[in-house]
């Protein structure tokens, strides 16, 4: 048998078996390992909304993908170069994420006539029933092996069975060259205080590895060398925790404490998770009774003068809703996160999508403008979150962030950045010499915010609320001058927000005529798509948008410069109807719009912008 | 020097807007009064309302108000007070915005015990939508929205109260000012969750719906107030009282049947078990006199302490990290060079 060795650029590993086989946990070690190795990662995990499906079942099949690369890497990849099933349910799941001649590592063991059964294949052929004859099959009996491995070692039965996914994590480092050390390190710190089952995973690993070296398969085993990327220590961070911690880098930087308010919901959960657990950085959270309890306490703390934000997906912010306009109305500084997922109603919990976004900048009653902004990578959650937070406290506004499952769960190595680097966030607080001058709704001139007295400011007392109040004394009004003038001055606020955000980029190349259009969590894709399409001779640029609410002050321009403009959002069009209503000449747009609830694929946003040239 | 604060201090430049006859201005009045006797000075004040007639109140308050939205005034207080836990929180809603529509965030306030003082004024119909039946309203009643008479069971918010864990539970009624005032700087002086219902009157929708107790003439047989410590008497004659018969409370009067003053029950607000207090806050007339004063006053840890308080463990167990760039240095990372 011949073993060839093949250098890549970037590879497409996914790791896949039942909700039980710890298959997150060998795709986050696989990747953290490459990511040391000094490769660029992207990761994704795809895992069912069930706890724990039947065992075997095609719906308890859950998986995780790592995209590492020596440069380049903005997606978790297309499909897989390399695929291990741990059972017949996750390879035939997992087929269609898959390149046809992938190397897939099947642990034959479970390939048996009960598995398939399960697994609803209807012959005892998978391959063949699956059309998979061009893969690389690698059938190893990883289940008996790690019994074999671990026979001495005086485990139960079924702490053995745990270990093998740490033997097909042996294997794949085998296959990818990666040395164990660092890989050894790492489990350390990850059983370190279970020393019995720090030395059961080990031994299968290795043992996993060395199975790998010794059978001389007649497959592949790769390299993928060291990127260029920028000096420094870096991380691995997933969306939601990149959010947590912009948030806080946010309330270190205007020195307001840092409360949130939430109720559970996937996929924003995690927020929730990191926040509650930084109780070392005095974050205060509450757990609210409802959605709209969420918000509301994030509202009172808003008024008493904190950083206060709410974390939830697109079910609660149709909860939140009137708690918006209220926050609205009291010009009150609020971060509202919202981790899209799949709709309407309960829809498609664990997947992405960008379908919330007009409820995000009209789903309210009243003429109710707020701030939306999208954060586009994984970890630039974090630079967003502090963006969201700066821009509410700067302008006394409720802020949307909008992220998606896909951000939220997705990770990409992160340079840790310097808390020294970030500029400091001033809240327009009132000052003595305004006291017997000021009033609620006295604004600053040039941007039109309202000075802000938080309860407890001797000589401040004051009332605010949900009714309409005049624009001098702050007391209720109905004039109905007074509500034209009111309504007005809140949306030139938001309006006037363009002074003080960046001008939209272009990437690619700016001089094409064709302009790839679109927003938040689909920058990966988009960008993969157009960098190889430049690579390719056809020229086109990328326009992404990170703020959407108001849009970058240069937008009319940079649209108005392109013959041809593909708007490429996972909805039904939403980005490109508000574009739409915000130019005032008519753009001619085509769309690719796609709403399966999983991310574009680079090659699908690149066949649609084939037809453009 | 310590500040001294006058009722006028308390009180807005705001026209009050309710109704000439309504029980609100009654509690308003008596609030007033409390918080001057309290002393707090009123910048450290915040009054936090829903939506209905009564949650007009903070605009007539020369505090810190926040006039929000229909039912969340609970959740928006519980905010404000875990945000800043020194300053003095009320919250005033109706028996609407508090127990219909604001009802899951009454209890779970009372549940976690945030120390918040609530003022649920309690007119048993919504008046700022003109005359529709309420949570409070009683089986049968006719109102617009029930022209031929509800058909379902009120609820009744002692029980509610204490059904919730809720460890302060008073009752006043608008006309009686002086017991009001009292009543109140308890609820304010109770740490964690209290609650006042305060029975009002609403001249328009629902004239005399607390008749039967609020009449001079009759008032002092149909209710007792109760004080912790003394003796459950009550009636014009203060010859009425209250006695244990197994589990069920029974009137008694004193002298007949050899009862004396020392068979009479004396009230214990502080008692841990509520099964006492559960049934003094539900009786009511005619075979029993309804309660007024303080029913329920129990010291227990409160929410916006214990947040303060399990920061301040994890903070002297992390001495290492006191910002960001701490954290970060507790991560798993590697270094490109």
């Amino acid at each position: 048998m011949i073993v060839t060795h093949k250098e890549l650029d970037k590879a497409v590993i996914r790791f896949c078996g039942d909700s039980g086989d710890g298959m997150q946990l060998t795709g986050t070690l696989f990747s953290t390992l490459s990511a040391v190795f000094g490769n660029e990662i992207s990761t994704f995990p795809d895992y069912p909304a069930e706890m724990r499906a039947p065992q075997g079942s095609l719906s308890g099949v859950s998986g995780y993908q790592v995209h590492i690369g020596s440069s380049s890497i903005y997606t978790p990849g297309d499909l897989a170069d390399v695929l291990i099933a741990m059972n017949p349910a996750a390879l035939k799941t997992n087929v269609r994420n898959m390149k046809r001649d992938a190397v897939v590592i099947i642990d034959e063991d479970n390939f048996d006539a009960s598995g398939l059964e399960k697994a609803e294949f209807k012959t005892d052929d998978p391959i063949k029933e699956l059309h998979i004859e061009s893969a690389q099959i690698v059938a190893v009996p990883i289940t008996s092996l790690t019994k074999a491995s671990l026979a001495d070692s005086g485990m139960d039965n079924k702490s053995i069975l745990r270990c093998k996914n740490m033997f097909a994590l042996g294997l794949v480092c085998w296959l990818f060259s990666k040395p164990l050390e660092e890989a050894e390190h790492l489990l350390k710190n990850k059983f370190g205080k279970k020393p019995a089952l720090l030395e059961a995973n080990l031994k299968v690993m290795n043992d996993g590895y060395n199975y790998g070296h010794n059978i001389h398969a007649s497959v592949s085993t790769y390299s993928v060398n060291p990127s260029n990327l920028e000096k420094g220590i870096y991380t691995d961070v997933k969306g939601n925790q990149a959010t947590a911690w912009g948030l806080i880098a946010a309330s270190e930087k205007s020195g307001l404490p840092l409360f949130l308010g939430s109720y559970p919901i996937t996929p924003a959960t995690d927020i929730l998770h990191e926040l509650s657990a930084r109780k070392d950085l005095g974050v205060k959270t509450v757990q609210a009774e409802d959605e709209i309890a969420g918000i509301c306490t994030a509202i009172g703390a808003a008024y008493a003068g904190n950083l206060a934000a709410t974390s939830t997906s697109g079910p609660g912010i149709a909860l939140k809703s009137e708690a918006i306009g209220l926050a609205v109305i009291a010009e009150l500084p609020l971060v509202i996160i919202d981790v899209q997922r799949g709709g309407p109603s309960t829809g498609l919990p664990t997947k992405a999508e960008q379908t919330d976004l007009l409820q995000a900048l009209y789903g309210r009653n009243g003429e109710s403008p707020a701030v939306v902004i999208a954060a586009s990578t994984p970890a630039n959650c974090f630079d967003y979150a502090f963006q969201a937070a700066k821009i509410a406290l700067e302008h006394m506004t409720p802020v949307f962030l909008m992220t998606d499952a896909f951000l939220a769960n997705g990770s990409s190595a992160w340079r840790i950045p310097d808390m020294n680097d970030y500029p400091a966030i001033k809240a327009p607080f009132v000052t003595e010499d305004m006291q017997g001058k000021w009033a609620p709704y006295l604004r600053n001139d040039e941007n039109l915010v309202r000075y802000w007295a938080v309860p407890g400011t001797e000589g401040f007392a004051h009332r605010i609320g949900g009714l309409e109040k005049d624009a001098k004394s702050g007391i209720i009004s109905t004039d109905p001058d007074n509500h034209q003038l009111m309504t007005d001055l809140r949306q030139a606020k938001i309006d006037k927000i363009a002074d003080y955000i960046p001008e939209l980029k272009v990437e690619g190349n700016a001089d094409a005529d064709v302009l790839i259009v679109g927003w938040g969590g689909t920058y990966g894709h988009l960008y993969a798509a157009v960098e190889e399409l430049n690579a390719e001779g056809k020229a086109c640029a990328l326009a992404h948008f990170n703020y959407i609410n108001p849009l970058p002050k240069n937008t009319q321009e940079v649209l108005s410069k392109y013959k041809k403009v593909l708007v490429c959002e996972l909805n039904n069009g939403q980005f490109a109807a508000y574009l739409r209503s915000k130019m005032p000449f008519h753009l001619d747009m085509t769309q690719l719009n796609k709403v399966q609830a999983q991310p574009f694929s680079v090659e699908e946003v690149k066949n649609a912008a084939n037809q453009l040239f | 020097m310590e500040l001294t604060y006058a009722p006028k201090d308390y009180k807005s430049s705001g026209k009050v807007k309710w109704c000439p006859g309504c029980g609100d201005h009654a509690v308003l009045n008596s609030l007033h009064k409390a918080m001057a006797e309290l002393g707090v000075q009123p910048d450290k004040i915040a009054v936090i309302s829903g939506i209905g007639c009564s949650s007009r109140l903070p605009y007539y308050m020369n505090t810190y108000g926040f006039h929000t939205i229909h039912g969340r005034a609970a959740a928006i207080a519980t905010g404000v007070k875990t945000a800043n836990p020194e300053l003095s929180v009320w919250q005033v809603s109706g028996d609407g915005d508090c127990l219909a529509i604001g009802g899951n965030h009454f209890i779970h306030a009372l549940r976690r015990n945030i120390d918040i003082n609530i003022i649920l004024m309690n007119n048993r119909i919504y008046g700022l939508t003109k005359g529709q039946y309420s949570p409070t309203s009683p089986k049968g009643f006719v109102s617009k929205s029930s022209p031929y008479g509800t058909v379902e069971e009120p609820f009744r918010p002692a029980e509610l109260c204490f059904g919730a864990r809720g460890q302060f539970f008073a009752r006043i009624l608008d006309v009686d000012l002086k017991n009001s005032q009292e009543v109140l700087i308890k609820a304010a002086q109770h740490k964690g969750a209290s609650v006042v219902e305060a029975l009002v009157n609403c001249v328009i929708f629902n004239d005399g719906t607390h008749k039967d107790i609020s009449d001079k003439e009759t008032r002092d047989d149909r209710v007792i107030y109760l004080r912790h410590g003394e003796k459950m008497i009550f009636g014009k004659n203060r010859d009425k009282g209250l006695m244990l018969e197994g589990l069920t409370l029974k009137v008694v009067t004193i002298g007949e049947k050899g009862i004396t003053e020392d068979d009479i029950l004396t009230h214990d607000a502080h008692c841990q078990d509520s099964t006492l207090h559960f049934k003094l806050g539900t009786m009511c007339g005619p075979e029993f006199p309804v309660a007024l004063g303080v029913i329920r006053d129990v010291e227990a840890p409160t929410y916006e302490a214990a947040v303060e308080e399990q920061i301040a463990e994890v903070q002297a167990k992390r001495p290492q990290v006191k910002c960001l760039n701490d954290f970060f240095k507790t991560l798993e990372t590697w270094e490109i060079k």
